[in-house]
């Protein structure tokens, strides 16, 4: 204790140490260990060997390409989708809630009580052919007798829409709750209508929830494999469902480590043209 | 800082052909079963400094919030000018506020947050630049037109943000207790600014407050407010002299009360002691009424028409004054004299008072 008195400038980093080490723990050794591997050759058989195989790189990108894209596609539609859902719901219980609040936030999280598998499994009841929604659909005329919800891409991104939505809301949420309502009551006083208050005041100051939910939706969502192999076929296979054939059924590790890798970069360069783009880095100054 | 040129922006207003700026016809608010505003009917005129005055939880918050717009009253009508307002959103209403937390939008600057009410009403960007300058100036923010509110201090904020309002020139400006988050000799320096901008830009200044020195150092009028109607309304000078109710008289300084009865010769007979004179309309004889009279009217000698007799039983030294508490039959007075005095605790005194310093309430039964 003496040692920390005497030196109290030195007490923030100490509370950086445990966050720290754990990152250099499960992320960067783990990350090293998968550069390594994504350079080796070889089969379970033979046995494999580090040969600065860049081949991994090229090959993955050409041969998967497709995939890769169509994952980028779908978590990005479905992230879409998520805060288009999300914003008026987290709006309505941040402003509307009132004591109730709790209760809401409490069951939007409610799917979270239930596995992911078995969540997903749910989904491919309630979309399957003789389920509630076809039959609806078809009443209505929005699918035709033949078509089906089901093995279709628009089942792979509702499923990962509906499994990543709270990490969308919650966010939003929070942002939302923090704002003072007398800002928007300000707005209004200065001849702004409501609809010009909320572009104006409530959207700028909820960005940093966007883009926070954005980020959390997306970057897990892009990485999926659990509804592209639940509720679609192989032509909805996401780059997720490569890579886990590629590690667990063909044993091609360094393709694999490979694949993982292109997957990282794809998303690192998409959210930081994103967050460029709003202006993200200012978003902390407006608080 | 007032020029020849700007000055056109803020006609001086002539008080007397013109509507009141602010009416209220019976206007009353309930929120689920509890009455926050009863009945209320106030007019308030042109160009003036009007007071809203009262403890928490009277009445004075809604009131103004109904002005403004962002609460609906239960019942009656609300006039700016000839125009009923009752029922319009605040957007449509040609009044700004000054919130008591400032609200000063945090994701925009300064220059910002005082052009904002102006870009809504699609005025031209030349004249938003040359009219959100020239307000800065008056509240003496020149130069601070790209900070964010963040960094600007408590005093900054609270400029910033009656200059957002005032820009608009609105036909009544509303302040919610604008100085209660600054420190005692910020809070004094900017009531007398406060006073000075509503005198440069003549616009209806409504001010609600707790702090009944705040409402007498600025305001021309305050309306004091108690369970949600209107104890008194008068000029800063008449409620302190001339108080009609226990409330305002107790809750605009100290005061002293002596019970009594009015007597056929036109004076009072202060229970426990004499008839006492007073420079004030009496209800008929026989009626029982308080008498009051503010501890700096009192002296410690004979001098005056009205006196009693009594013990000092305590003595204060309060910085501007001494302060004496008196025992005598009548009850316990309060008195303030100016010179330190000579009188000791114990000592025996008399305590004397002009009858024009004596006012009278009626006791409520």
């Amino acid at each position: 204790m003496a040692f920390v008195h005497r030196h109290k400038g030195l007490v923030p980093y100490l509370l950086l140490l445990p966050g720290l080490g754990f990152l250099a723990l499960f992320f960067v050794v783990p990350a090293y260990y998968l550069a390594h591997t994504s350079l080796q050759t070889g089969s379970l058989d033979a046995g494999y060997a580090f040969t600065w195989a860049w081949e991994n790189y090229t090959d993955a990108i050409s041969t998967y390409h497709e995939q890769l894209t169509r994952s980028l596609v779908y978590a990005g539609i479905a992230t879409a989708i998520a805060l288009a859902v999300s914003y008026p719901l987290a709006y309505w219980i941040a402003f509307r809630g009132g004591r109730w609040k709790t209760l809401f936030l409490l069951i939007v999280i409610a799917p979270f009580f239930v596995t992911y598998l078995i969540r997903t499994l749910a989904w491919q009841n309630i979309l399957s052919d003789n389920g509630p929604v076809v039959e609806v659909l078809r009443a209505i005329g929005v699918l035709d007798d033949g078509e089906r919800l089901l093995a279709t891409s628009t089942a792979v991104v509702a499923g990962i829409t509906y499994n990543f939505l709270p990490f969308m809301a919650l966010p939003l949420y929070a942002s939302l709750e923090q704002i003072d309502e007398r800002l928007i009551e300000a707005a209004e006083d200065l001849y702004a209508s409501r609809l010009q208050a909320f572009l104006r005041v409530t959207l700028p100051l909820s960005l940093p929830g966007v883009v926070a939910g954005t980020l959390l939706t997306f970057i897990p969502a892009a990485g999926d494999f659990v509804n592209a192999e639940l509720l679609g076929t192989p032509r909805e296979a996401m780059i997720g469902n490569v890579i886990q054939s590629k590690f667990l059924v063909i044993t091609d590790y360094g393709q694999a480590a490979a694949l993982s890798f292109v997957l990282m970069a794809a998303i690192l360069a998409l959210v930081l043209a994103y967050t460029r783009a709003l202006g993200a880095d200012r978003l902390a100054e407006a608080r | 800082m007032i020029t020849a040129e700007n000055a056109a922006h803020f006609p001086r207003v002539s008080k007397s052909p013109e509507p009141p700026d602010v009416r209220l016809q019976g206007v009353t608010k309930r929120f689920e079963d509890v009455l926050a505003v009863d009945e209320l009917t106030l007019e308030i005129p042109r160009g003036s400094f009007f007071a809203l005055l009262g403890p928490s939880g009277c009445g004075k918050t809604t009131t103004l919030r109904m002005i403004g717009g962002f609460e609906d009253p239960s019942e009656g009508r609300i006039l700016l000018g000839d125009h009923d307002v009752t029922g319009l959103p605040s957007y449509k209403r040609d009044v700004n506020t000054v919130f008591q937390s400032y609200a000063l939008f945090p994701h925009l600057d300064v220059f910002e947050n005082v052009a904002f009410g102006l870009k809504r009403r699609k005025v031209a960007k030349a004249e938003i630049a040359k009219r959100a300058r020239e307000m800065l100036a008056i509240v003496g923010l020149e130069g601070m037109d790209r900070r964010k509110p963040r960094q600007l201090s408590g005093g900054q904020q609270q400029r910033v943000a009656l200059a957002r309002a005032l820009v608009n020139h609105p036909r009544v400006l509303l302040l919610d207790e604008p100085l209660g988050a600054l420190d005692l000799k910020l809070r004094k320096q900017m009531q007398l600014e406060l006073k000075r901008i509503q005198h440069e830009v003549g616009i209806t200044f409504v001010h609600v407050t707790h702090d009944q020195e705040e409402a007498m150092t600025m305001a021309d009028s305050i309306a004091v407010m108690s369970r949600g109607r209107i104890e008194q309304l008068g000029g800063p000078t008449e409620l302190y002299e001339r108080p009609r109710t226990a409330f305002v008289a107790g809750f605009l300084g100290v005061s002293n009360l002596l019970g009594g009865t009015v007597t056929t010769s036109g004076a009072v007979r202060v229970d426990g002691t004499g008839e006492i004179r007073v420079d004030a309309p009496l209800p008929p004889a026989g009626t029982r009424v308080q008498v009051g009279v503010r501890p700096e009217k009192l002296r410690l000698d004979d001098s005056a028409a009205n006196s009693v007799s009594g013990t000092v039983v305590e003595r204060a030294y309060i910085g501007v004054a001494t302060q004496y508490v008196v025992d005598t039959p009548a009850g316990r007075l309060t008195v303030f004299v100016q010179s330190s005095g000579t009188a000791a605790e114990g000592d025996a005194v008399r305590v004397s008072w002009d009858p024009e310093s004596t006012f009278v309430l009626e006791e409520a039964s």
